[in-house]
């Protein structure tokens, strides 16, 4: 492995932590006001209803799917008897499919962005570069959990996940990431992309899923003063302009 | 007991002429700028007629307001927590722009480009939606004066046949509406972010738009269909019963500007424990009798033991809404039988009926007429039970009998003669009250405000304000339109129109509204910056 690429897999996914973390700190003090899903319901409804819950369920599998395959070590589904090959053609079925969901969802999604005329004239540089993103990193997912199965690939068990748990040991294993295949690089380095440009775009909104609202009363009271920032009278006057 | 206040709005609709002042004057206040063009805040709907959006009041269709589970709970009509989660990637039960109407502008540039011919060039329309030509079908008020065919309004749909046919020659007259400012609100219920609130000093029902995510569930949840998705912000926008001007003692503008005088605003002392319970009562019937169940006298010794402040609860006492809701019982809410317990109530016309009769050659003002005409005109009483009783005719027919009996009454007093009291079970002295508040009431009696909460120093400043902020909402942020801090709207409001209502000088760089496009500042909108030291 080249010098360059070794320090590419151990510089990288600090500069995106911090990007991220950083982001989204920044972005939810500065811009609450334009945290928002930015629906575009109200121009268009019939294919969005469609479109929309698939591309979502289907993305809540895929990101239930990495969870289970970048965290959970081979030691682990051994353990309780699980061999390799049967987790291989779970995560092949279940991975695939979600992952097709996914693709077929976004192909509408973003054919009913591009075709209808006020959604495409709400659509910021923002979202296209944003779409971009997605959608590769989506294709790159999708192709790597085909050409997974293939047996003389190597797998990403021992390879991708051992680094990506290294990353948070804060011990990058270059090596093991080192003996990926080309696609999962490739994949690997859309979804840092995604995760630099995920507290700058509107895919912000998944942070704000209200699983709160499964616990509180139905009628929220407040007072006048809850949460209004309170400064004397005599005090400066902050200018907030944006950026 | 807990006692709380709300401050809310009456509206006498005999006094109504349909003139829509009060939507344009509220348009120029609030909905004036991008991605809220096609909404109105308050808007004026000739009943009967389907109103706006298109036939809100079907509620199988949109399912908004709360509904009973078969063990007598309260749930909202759309679903509950799981059924709102799970649907939350497009809520399957949102009008679309289409149902509100698409907003329009008209292409004045070819007025003058267009070359010259021997035609006269013309503004021809165009969506402030997708830009492009649109051919002007349906509006907020399109079917104003009956002007469209009132069959398909959802109230009607619930009278008999028979009844429709008669209905367009006998009866119409205006709804004008604004938020309900409900003391049970489903769109709250509905809110997953939990950034819609009832403001707990004066009822007011708020959107927080820092915590608005945009989910859209509580322009479902809304009966009355009073909040609206602002589609280049992506946040829900609603009436804001003009709290920056309420909290300084000023009438809301749609009240300020009624050509007719026929809102009343005032402050009604509630027990919020007893809400639900309220709420939930079987029958739908039994809802307004509920409701008004709720309604805490101030003169009691609960209202003085509440801790209210001084001046709450001194304009509790001259509310001219307790008069008119539960002493005289001449105000019925709209549409109880949603069970968000409405807080906007409306006194119900009288002057069809005594236009009916006046056309038959009977004297219209005679008590006996009026009271047999009531009796007799079961159409316009089945209609008005369907909007304010939940089809109990019985509360419209005794409102109507107390109005009748004043006119009568009222009509002895003036010509000299003995009058007749009929029994409506209102004294003497009340009916020349009613009178009194009902025709002559000033402002100052038509609306008791009290100011914000005894004026805490600095309350009224909201920290991190600026006026002299270039492009102002809907302007281009780096993560979408209006990204960034939100003009605060109590600046502008409380600043601006407080000066106005109170300095001495008249202004003399005065600003055509009707002119302005919304963007930028023009000299002599706003009060002049202050220079920090």
């Amino acid at each position: 492995m080249s010098y360059a690429e070794s320090l590419l897999w151990t510089v990288t996914p600090y500069v995106t932590l911090v990007i991220f973390v950083g982001g989204l700190i920044w972005r939810y003090r500065y811009d609450k006001f334009g945290w928002t899903t930015r629906s575009s319901q109200l121009y268009e409804s019939p294919l969005l209803r469609v479109a929309s819950p698939l591309f979502h369920y289907a993305l809540i599998f895929v990101i239930v799917g990495h969870v289970t395959g970048l965290l959970i070590p081979i030691s682990w589904t051994d353990a309780v008897g699980v061999s390799n090959e049967t987790y291989h053609a779970n995560a092949l079925i279940w991975g695939g499919l979600a992952g097709v969901a996914t693709l077929v969802a976004l192909a509408l999604l973003i054919y009913r962005r591009r075709t209808n005329g006020p959604v495409f004239l709400a659509t910021t540089v923002n979202d296209k570069v944003m779409y971009l993103v997605l959608a590769a990193s989506i294709v790159a997912g999708v192709v790597t959990t085909v050409a997974g199965f293939v047996p003389s690939e190597v797998s990403y068990r021992t390879t991708v996940a051992p680094w990506f748990r290294s990353v948070f040991a804060l011990r990058p294993d270059v090596e093991a990431m080192g003996h990926a295949s080309g696609l999962y690089k490739l994949h690997t380095l859309i979804g840092m992309a995604l995760f630099v440009l995920f507290p700058f775009s509107r895919l912000v909104h998944a942070l704000s899923a209200p699983l709160g609202y499964l616990f509180r009363p139905y009628i929220v009271y407040r007072s006048r003063s809850d949460g209004a920032p309170r400064r004397p009278g005599w005090g400066r006057v902050r200018q907030n302009r944006p950026l | 007991m807990k006692v709380m206040a709300q401050i809310a709005m009456v509206m006498n609709l005999d006094k109504c002429i349909g003139c829509h002042t009060c939507s344009v004057t509220c348009k120029q206040t609030w909905t004036n700028r991008p991605g809220v063009e096609y909404v109105w805040f308050n808007n004026v709907e000739t009943r009967p007629g389907q109103g706006y959006p298109r036939r809100y009041e079907d509620q199988g269709r949109w399912r908004g307001g709360w509904r009973l589970t078969r063990r007598g709970r309260l749930t909202p009509r759309a679903g509950g927590r799981l059924r709102k989660l799970a649907t939350i990637f497009a809520n399957p039960l949102m009008p679309s722009i289409q149902d509100y109407y698409e907003p329009w502008t008209y292409d004045y540039e070819t007025l003058t480009t267009a070359p010259l011919s021997g035609d006269v060039p013309v503004a021809a329309p165009r969506s402030l939606i997708s830009g492009e030509p649109v051919k002007i079908g349906w509006s907020a008020n399109w079917d104003d004066d009956l002007g469209g065919d009132p069959t398909p309004d959802p109230v009607l749909e619930r009278l008999s046949e028979q009844v429709r046919m008669e209905f367009e020659q006998a009866y119409m007259f205006y709804l004008p509406r604004i938020c309900e400012h409900c003391l049970n609100p489903s769109c709250v219920a509905s809110c997953p972010s939990g950034a819609l609130y009832k403001r707990a000093e004066d009822g007011i029902v708020l959107v927080d738009q820092d915590r608005c995510r945009g989910w859209r569930m509580c322009v479902t949840g809304c009966p009355y269909k009073k909040v609206y998705f602002n589609h280049k912000t992506g946040k829900a926008e609603k009436c804001t019963f003009c709290y920056p001007r309420v909290e300084v003692g000023l009438p809301t503008v749609c009240s300020e500007t009624c050509v007719g005088r026929l809102r009343y605003l005032g402050v009604l002392l509630y027990d919020a424990d007893r809400v639900t319970e309220a709420a939930s009562v079987p029958d739908e019937r039994d809802l307004y009798e509920a409701q008004l169940g709720l309604f805490v006298d101030p003169h009691s010794p609960a209202a003085e033991s509440a801790g209210l402040p001084a001046d709450w609860l001194e304009a509790a006492r001259r509310s001219p809404l307790y008069d008119l809701i539960v002493r005289y019982r001449i105000a019925l809410p709209l549409h109880p039988e949603y069970r968000t317990l409405p807080m906007v109530w409306y006194v119900p016309p009288l002057s069809p009926v005594v236009d009916a009769l006046s056309t038959t050659g009977h004297d219209g003002e005679a008590a006996a007429n009026l009271f047999a005409a009531i009796d007799a005109l079961r159409i316009p009483i089945g209609y008005l039970a369907e909007l304010f009783t939940a089809g109990d005719p019985a509360p419209v027919t005794d409102a109507l009998r107390r109005l009748a009996a004043m006119r009568s009454y009222m009509r002895a007093v003036n010509l000299g003669e003995q009058p007749v009291l009929p029994d409506v079970g209102l004294p003497e002295d009340d009916l020349a009250a009613m009178y009194r508040l009902l025709a002559l009431a000033r402002y100052d009696e038509r609306y008791v405000i009290p100011t914000a909460y005894g004026n805490v120093p600095g309350v009224v400043e909201e920290g991190g304000c600026s006026l002299d902020y270039d492009g102002g909402p809907g302007m281009q942020g780096p993560f979408g339109e209006a990204s960034g801090r939100p003009v605060p709207v109590s600046i502008e409001n409380f600043h601006g129109l407080k000066e106005r209502q109170t300095s001495d000088e008249v202004t003399r760089d005065r600003v055509n509204l009707l002119n302005w496009d919304g963007r930028g500042t023009p000299a002599g909108l706003f009060p002049p910056r202050r220079r920090s030291s």
